[in-house]
């Protein structure tokens, strides 16, 4: 069997699978659309919830740019996961507790005011829709290469596939699709990282083996990689290197933007009780460690063998040779992502042999003039391929790389879905039934969730297909419209008693314009390429880089809300007890179902 | 719990508000502690802990990569645990 026919037969079986549970866990109620009647158990929650967090940016992108930067990088690792303690100690059991289906109905609730409501279903949307429209362009990738369809194909049939179950299913039909993708998913990301490294280090568990012991040299993996990409006139893999405050910015944001992405605080909805909502919150994070516990393990593994495949003698030795890379079966790798266009390499100095290394490193020049090298031979090495690549670099079995296919396509399909879950119940619920049409039956309510959501995918689809030019910025102005604007706002509703409905819509629309104003100054405006001021590299405010700056836009919307609170009059005494309630799990049971 | 008297849901008490004291107090140690693995030992302290090697490297670059994400996990559990037990303390669990 050919590996297209093992792909084919991979990612086919995983669709089977997500179809077959959409329709048998189709939603019959709006509790059930949007909350999966509150019958989830916590485990079950937290697994759904992993498969819905980790998207095509944590499967395949995270390891990558770990793999080329090193420690610096650490950042996502940090940050895509310390969020999950402020959200299980700062908003999940009181969300629970107060008991309706969305986060801007608890804002326009506790805020007293329409308004507040409004700017939330905005902020929301925006920041789900562009977060979709990178999932969409993930789906369309990894279609095309497993599936050796063009990128639009791949495009409209994982459209199809979404749109399938996510608009039939609802909540109750993602929950379960969600946790038979979380199982997909992991088997693919870590059976091929315990094949790695067990190759490399013995060890079957890929987390231990990054600090244990390369086999071939006899040192430390670690110390072994920092050392043949110094030779190479690289950064060391473990220094840090980059700019201190900007690292702790970066992380911050990306940890205040995960508590505060709305389809992922929909999840505790879901659980029947306030304590479930706190063990939900640590199963999620369980669930997401093992795969961010193995995602630095691959990064470093496969830095170390793909610097090894091009310098099979030692650095010291003469480089790959282009029979080699043209004849030997280790390197077929090569040859099938060439056609991608993401990887690239050409003999410069016409020696038959394919020198890697910093060309941008004076030490590096001065041997390359002595060797007779004409720069850097691997000129484009497109760090997003380095998951999907990983098994074939490793000569792994061809089912090993089916199986990356199918979860690939798993993690971007469950984080499209849960969005468009969001955007579809922020719709429906908030902006149709919360403001223009009140008596709208539940019938109705349903249908147009189902419609807004098909809305949803038609636009991310279309913008998927004719992307901009921005795939990391999207996530990044997600995050930070996230950080900004949302996360700010419902913890000062649950914490504070004195923010009142002013406060909040000032701060709600501060947060986010000037994130946004931030954003648009170094990526330009509405990503509009060439219509930038500044760029990350020399950013407006000192080392602020425009990715890092949810965190910025976060303090300004605290700090408008109380000035402007403490100017405009206060809370009312019927608000102060619903905060108070709030925050007391007793009771929870008898919250609205509507 | 059969001397306290039944309560409505809305009403709340000076034992409730002793209650959100604790809770805000288990938080913000819980976060010092949250702060301090990721930004303290995996960025701002790891030079100071650069003689502690681990596997290779050094402590620092362990709690960038995996130490503090073992923390958060430890963080979030030891969290539902005090809460709940929190709750039965001050009889303001679920029924």
């Amino acid at each position: 069997m050919d590996q297209f026919t093992i792909n084919l037969l991979f990612v086919g079986a995983s669709f089977a699978l997500y179809i077959g549970i959409a329709i048998w866990a189709r939603a019959g109620s709006t509790s059930e659309f949007y909350a999966a009647g509150r019958g989830v158990h916590p485990v079950t929650n937290g697994m759904a919830t992993a498969a819905d967090w980790m998207s095509a940016a944590s499967f395949i992108s995270m390891a990558g740019l770990i793999a080329f930067t090193g420690y610096d990088n650490s950042t996502y690792l940090m940050g895509w996961t310390g969020g999950y303690v402020l959200l299980a100690l700062l908003l999940a059991p009181y969300l629970r507790k107060f008991g309706k289906f969305t986060v801007s109905e608890f804002i326009g609730d506790r805020f007293y005011s329409p308004t507040a409501r409004l700017v939330a279903v905005i902020c929301l949307i925006v920041a789900s829709l562009t977060y979709v429209i990178g999932q969409m362009t993930g789906v369309g990738v990894a279609f095309g290469r497993f599936l050796e369809v063009d990128n639009t194909t791949g495009l409209l049939i994982g459209a199809v596939v979404v749109f399938a179950y996510a608009v039939f299913g609802g909540m109750k039909g993602v929950t379960y699709t969600q946790v038979a993708q979380y199982v997909v998913l992991i088997m693919a990301y870590t059976i091929p990282a315990v094949f790695i490294s067990l190759q490399l280090t013995g060890n079957p568990i890929p987390g231990l083996g990054l600090f244990g012991t390369d086999q071939a040299s006899g040192e430390p993996l670690l110390a072994r990689l920092d050392q043949i990409v110094r030779e190479l006139g690289f950064n060391e893999y473990t220094a840090h290197n980059g700019d201190t405050f900007n690292m702790m910015l970066f992380t911050l944001s990306l940890m205040i933007g995960t508590a505060g992405l709305p389809h992922v605080i929909m999840r505790f909805f879901t659980v029947p009780r306030v304590a479930d909502a706190r063990w939900s919150a640590g199963w999620a994070l369980v669930f997401i460690a093992l795969l961010y516990l193995t995602a630095p393990a691959v990064g470093a593994m496969a830095r170390l063998n793909i610097t090894e495949q091009f310098w099979p003698n030692g650095t010291d030795g003469e480089a790959v040779s282009l029979e080699t890379i043209a004849d030997d079966p280790a390197y077929d790798w090569m040859a099938t992502w060439q056609q991608t266009g993401l990887l690239g390499w050409e003999d410069k100095n016409g020696d038959g042999r394919i020198q890697y290394y910093n060309d941008a490193s004076p030490a590096m020049q001065e041997k390359a003039a002595g060797e007779g090298w004409s720069g850097n031979e691997l000129t484009n090495f497109n760090n997003d391929i380095l998951v999907l690549a990983n098994p074939e670099i490793a000569n792994l079995p061809g089912w090993v790389i089916g199986l990356v296919a199918a979860g690939g396509i798993a993690a971007a399909l469950s984080t499209a879905a849960g969005l468009l879950l969001a955007i579809s119940s922020a719709v429906s619920h908030d902006l149709i039934k919360g403001r223009f049409k009140p008596d709208i039956s539940e019938k109705g309510e349903l249908l147009s969730a189902r419609i807004a959501m098909a809305i949803a995918i038609v636009v991310a689809t279309y913008l998927g297909l004719n992307p901009p030019g921005f795939a990391a910025q999207t996530v990044a102005l997600a995050f930070g419209l996230a950080a900004a604007s949302i996360f700010p706002a419902l913890m000062m509703g649950i914490f504070s008693t004195k923010v009142n409905n002013r406060g909040a819509v000032a701060g709600m629309l501060a947060g986010l314009i000037v994130t946004l104003v931030y954003i648009f100054l170094h990526k330009g405006w509405f990503f509009i390429p060439d219509t930038n001021s500044f760029t990350d590299a020399d950013p407006l405010l000192g080392t602020i880089k425009s990715t890092s700056f949810g965190a910025v836009g976060a303090a300004i919307n605290f700090a408008v809300a109380y000035i402007v609170s403490g100017m405009t009059k206060p809370v009312p005494q019927h608000i102060q007890e619903l905060v108070e309630s709030v925050r007391i799990p007793r009771g929870a049971g008898a919250a609205q179902d509507h | 719990m059969t001397d306290k008297p039944q309560r409505s849901a809305l009403e709340i008490s000076e034992a409730d508000k002793a209650y959100w004291k604790s809770n805000v107090r288990i938080i913000l140690i819980s976060l010092v502690i949250w702060a301090l693995v990721s930004f303290g030992f995996g960025i701002l302290l790891r030079p100071m802990l650069s003689g502690i090697s681990v596997g290779g490297t050094d402590l620092g670059f362990w709690f960038a990569q995996q130490g503090s994400i073992l923390v958060f996990l430890a963080l979030i559990f030891f969290y539902a645990w005090r809460m709940n037990k929190l709750d039965r303390e001050f009889g303001v669990e679920e029924e």
